[in-house]
C-alpha cells in the first residue's frame, strides 16, 4: 500500500519535472515571439526556424569545431540573433506599409527558406547533442536528470534577467514603449529601427538558447521547430499577445497540460492537447483568456 | 460597353484551348501527370485565394480541408464500396460542412489570430488523420482507391483521361469562381478585406460574409482533394500538412492574390518550375522561399495582377485619347477626362 502510494508520488514528481522542463522551453520561445509581436503586429512564423537554426548551429559548433557546450550555446544565440536581425532589416522593415497579410506570407516564406536551408546543409536525418550533465540527481528518493534541472534553472534565470532588462533599463523601456505605441515612441525620440533590431536579436537569441538547452533531450531534425513554434503561438494567444508575464505563465500551463496529458490520457494525442485547448478556449471566449484579442 | 468579349474571357479561352491541345502536342504520360496534378493544385489554390485573396482571411488549415475531401473519397470507396462519383460529390459537401464548423468558431477572431488558430486546426486535422488508425489507416495510408469510372463513352482510366477530367473540373471551378467574384457577394468579400469596420458600417454582416467565403473555399478544397484521391489513388496523412497549404499559398501569391486566374497561372507555372528544379527535391524551398519573399515585397500583385494593372492602364490611356479626339477642348487639362 505505502509502496504503491510512494511509486505514485515518484511518477507524479516526474510529470511535474517534465512539464516544468518543456514549459520552460515553450516559455522562452513564446517570450521572443511576444516581444516581436510588439514590433511587427503579426505573428512571426519564421520564429520557429530560428529555434531550429540555433540548435543546428550549436550542433555544428560542437561537432565540427569542438566547442564546449557553453560556447556553442553562445554561438547559436549569436547566429539566430543575426538571422533575426537580417530578416527584420531585409524583409519586415521594408514591408511596414504593406497589409498584414503580406507580412504573414513573408514570414512563412522565411520559415520555409530557413528550414530547407538547414535540411540542405545537414540533411534530413536526426542528430543529438550530448547533454552537458549526463548525471541523474537523486534526492529524498526522487530522481531527476541534471539536464532538466539545468533547463529549468537557466530558463528562469533568463526570464528574470529579461524582466529586469525590460523593467529597469532605459533600453528595455524603449522596447516596451515601442510595443505600446510605435509612433508615440518615435515622437519622444526613440530610434524605432534600433529598437526593432534589438527586439529581433533578443527573440532570436531566446529561441536559440531554448533549442540548445532542450536539444540533449529532444532530437535535432529540420522540422523540430514546427510543433514548438505552433505551441508558442497558442501560448501567446492564451497569455495575451505582447504580454511577457502571459508568455511565461502560458508556457508553463501548456507544458504541464502536455506532460500530465501524455501520462494520464495518451502519448499519441499529447501534441493535440495544446491545440485542443486553444480551440476550446477560443470557441468559448473569442477574446482570449485575458480579453486582449478582440481589439 | 461594347459586345466585345472581356479580356478575362479571352485569356481564359486562350488558356483553356492551349490546355486542351497540350496532350495532342506531348503524349508523354509523365508530363500529362504533372499537368493534371498542377490542375488539382490550381483548384485548391483557387479556393484558398477566395478566402485569403478576396476576403483577406489567411486560412492556414487549407490543406486539412483538401485532405478531408481526399479521405472522404478514399474511405467511402475503399471501405464502404460507395460509387466513386457519389463519394466525389460528398467530398465537397463534407469539406464544406467541416469548413462551416471551423469557420463559425475561427472567423470571430481578428486576422492574425485567425491565421494562428487555423494553423492549429490544420495541425489537429493532420495529427487526427495520422493517429486515427481505425478510420484513416494512419501512417500506413489508404491504398487502392479506384480510378474515376468513365461516364458514358468517356473513360478516365488513362493518363489522358485523368488529364481531361482535372482540366474539366478546373474549368468549371474557374467559371463558377468568376460568377461568384463578379456577384454582389464577391464584392462584399473585397469590402471585408479592405476594411471590416467600413464594410460593417455600410450594412454588411462581416461574420456571414466571411463564413460564406470560407465555406465556398473549403468546398473547392474538398473537390480538389477528391480529384487528388482519384488521380494518385493513394493517401497518406502528409497531404494535410501545413507545407501543402504553403504550396497553395505560393501558387496564389506568385500568380496573383485576389485575381481570378492568378492561382491557375501560379499553380501551372510553379509546378513546372518544381519539375525544372527536381534535382533540389526537398530543398526546393531554398529557392522558392526567397522567391516568395521577393515576390511579396516587389511584386505583390503577382503575374496576373501585374498584367491586369498594365492592361487597365493601357485601356485608360486609350479611353483618354478617344475622349480627347472626340471633344478637343483647347487648354483643357487631361485630368478632366478621368471623371
Amino acid at each position: 500500500m505505502r509502496a504503491a502510494a510512494r511509486g505514485r508520488d515518484v511518477l507524479f514528481f516526474q510529470q511535474v519535472l517534465n512539464g516544468l522542463t518543456i514549459g520552460c522551453v515553450y516559455a522562452l520561445v513564446a517570450l521572443g515571439l511576444t516581444l516581436v509581436y510588439g514590433i511587427l503586429r503579426i505573428p512571426n512564423f519564421a520564429h520557429g526556424a530560428l529555434y531550429t537554426v540555433g540548435a543546428y548551429a550549436a550542433f555544428a559548433l560542437i561537432g565540427r569545431l569542438g566547442a564546449n557546450f557553453w560556447l556553442a550555446l553562445a554561438g547559436a544565440a549569436a547566429v539566430s540573433a543575426g538571422l533575426a536581425v537580417l530578416s527584420e532589416r531585409l524583409v519586415f522593415a521594408r514591408l511596414r506599409a504593406a497589409p498584414p497579410l503580406h507580412d504573414m506570407i513573408a514570414a512563412i516564406a522565411l520559415l520555409l527558406f530557413f528550414e530547407a536551408g538547414v535540411q540542405a546543409v545537414f540533411g534530413a536525418g536526426f542528430f543529438r547533442i550530448a547533454p552537458l550533465f549526463p548525471q541523474i540527481l537523486r534526492f529524498a528518493g526522487l530522481t531527476a536528470p541534471a539536464q532538466r534541472i539545468l533547463i529549468v534553472g537557466a530558463a528562469f534565470a533568463l526570464m528574470a534577467g529579461l524582466h529586469l532588462f525590460l523593467d529597469r533599463t532605459w533600453t528595455g523601456a524603449t522596447i516596451v514603449a515601442s510595443a505600446q505605441n510605435r509612433t508615440g515612441a518615435a515622437l519622444v525620440g526613440i530610434d524605432a529601427d534600433r529598437v526593432s533590431m534589438l527586439t529581433f536579436a533578443i527573440s532570436g537569441a531566446l529561441a536559440a538558447v531554448a533549442a540548445v538547452l532542450f536539444a540533449p533531450i529532444a532530437l535535432l531534425s529540420p522540422a523540430m521547430g514546427e510543433l514548438v513554434i505552433t505551441k508558442a503561438f497558442v501560448i501567446i494567444i492564451l497569455g495575451g499577445m505582447g504580454s511577457v508575464a502571459g508568455a511565461i505563465a502560458g508556457g508553463l500551463v501548456i507544458g504541464f497540460a502536455e506532460s500530465f496529458g501524455a501520462f494520464y490520457v495518451s502519448t499519441d494525442f499529447k501534441d493535440i492537447i495544446a491545440f485542443g485547448l486553444l480551440t476550446l478556449i477560443l470557441s468559448v471566449r473569442p477574446q482570449g483568456l485575458f480579453g486582449r484579442i478582440a481589439r | 460597353m461594347s459586345a466585345r468579349p472581356s479580356p478575362f474571357a479571352l485569356a481564359s479561352f486562350a488558356l483553356l484551348a492551349s490546355a486542351a491541345l497540350f496532350p495532342v502536342l506531348t503524349p508523354n504520360p509523365y508530363y500529362l501527370g504533372v499537368m493534371a496534378l498542377a490542375f488539382v493544385g490550381a483548384l485548391s489554390a483557387l479556393g484558398l485565394n477566395l478566402v485569403a485573396g478576396y476576403a483577406g482571411q489567411l486560412n492556414l488549415a487549407h490543406a486539412g480541408f483538401v485532405a478531408i475531401g481526399a479521405y472522404t473519397v478514399g474511405i467511402l470507396t475503399v471501405d464502404h464500396g460507395v460509387p466513386f462519383w457519389i463519394a466525389f460529390a460528398l467530398a465537397g459537401v463534407v469539406s464544406a460542412a467541416a469548413g462551416a464548423a471551423v469557420g463559425l468558431v475561427s472567423l470571430r477572431l481578428r486576422g492574425d489570430t485567425f491565421a494562428i488558430f487555423t494553423l492549429c486546426v490544420g495541425f489537429i486535422l493532420y495529427l487526427g488523420i495520422e493517429k486515427w488508425d481505425g478510420l484513416t489507416r494512419g501512417v500506413v495510408g489508404l491504398m487502392d482507391i479506384p480510378a474515376p469510372p468513365g461516364i458514358g463513352p468517356v473513360s478516365f482510366a488513362t493518363d489522358r483521361g485523368q488529364y481531361y477530367l482535372a482540366l474539366g473540373v478546373l474549368a468549371v471551378g474557374v467559371w463558377l469562381m468568376r460568377r461568384i467574384t463578379a456577384s454582389l457577394v464577391g464584392r462584399s468579400f473585397l469590402a471585408i478585406r479592405n476594411g471590416e469596420a467600413l464594410a460593417q458600417a455600410l450594412g454588411l454582416n462581416p461574420m456571414r460574409t466571411k463564413l460564406t467565403a470560407f465555406v465556398i473555399s473549403t468546398f473547392y478544397a474538398g473537390i480538389a482533394g477528391a480529384l487528388y484521391a482519384g488521380q494518385v489513388r493513394f493517401l497518406g496523412p502528409d497531404i494535410a500538412r501545413e507545407t501543402r497549404t504553403f504550396d497553395a499559398l505560393i501558387f496564389a501569391v506568385v500568380g496573383g492574390m485576389g485575381t481570378l486566374l492568378g492561382p491557375v497561372v501560379g499553380a501551372v507555372g510553379m509546378s513546372w518550375a518544381i519539375q525544372a528544379l527536381q534535382g533540389l527535391q526537398d530543398y526546393r524551398m531554398v529557392v522558392f522561399g526567397p522567391l516568395l519573399v521577393l515576390c511579396i515585397m516587389f511584386f505583390p500583385a503577382g503575374i496576373v495582377g501585374a498584367l491586369e494593372a498594365r492592361f487597365a492602364r493601357r485601356r485608360a490611356a486609350l479611353a483618354e485619347k478617344r475622349l480627347a479626339e472626340a471633344a478637343p477642348v483647347p487648354g483643357a487639362a487631361p485630368r478632366g477626362s478621368h471623371a
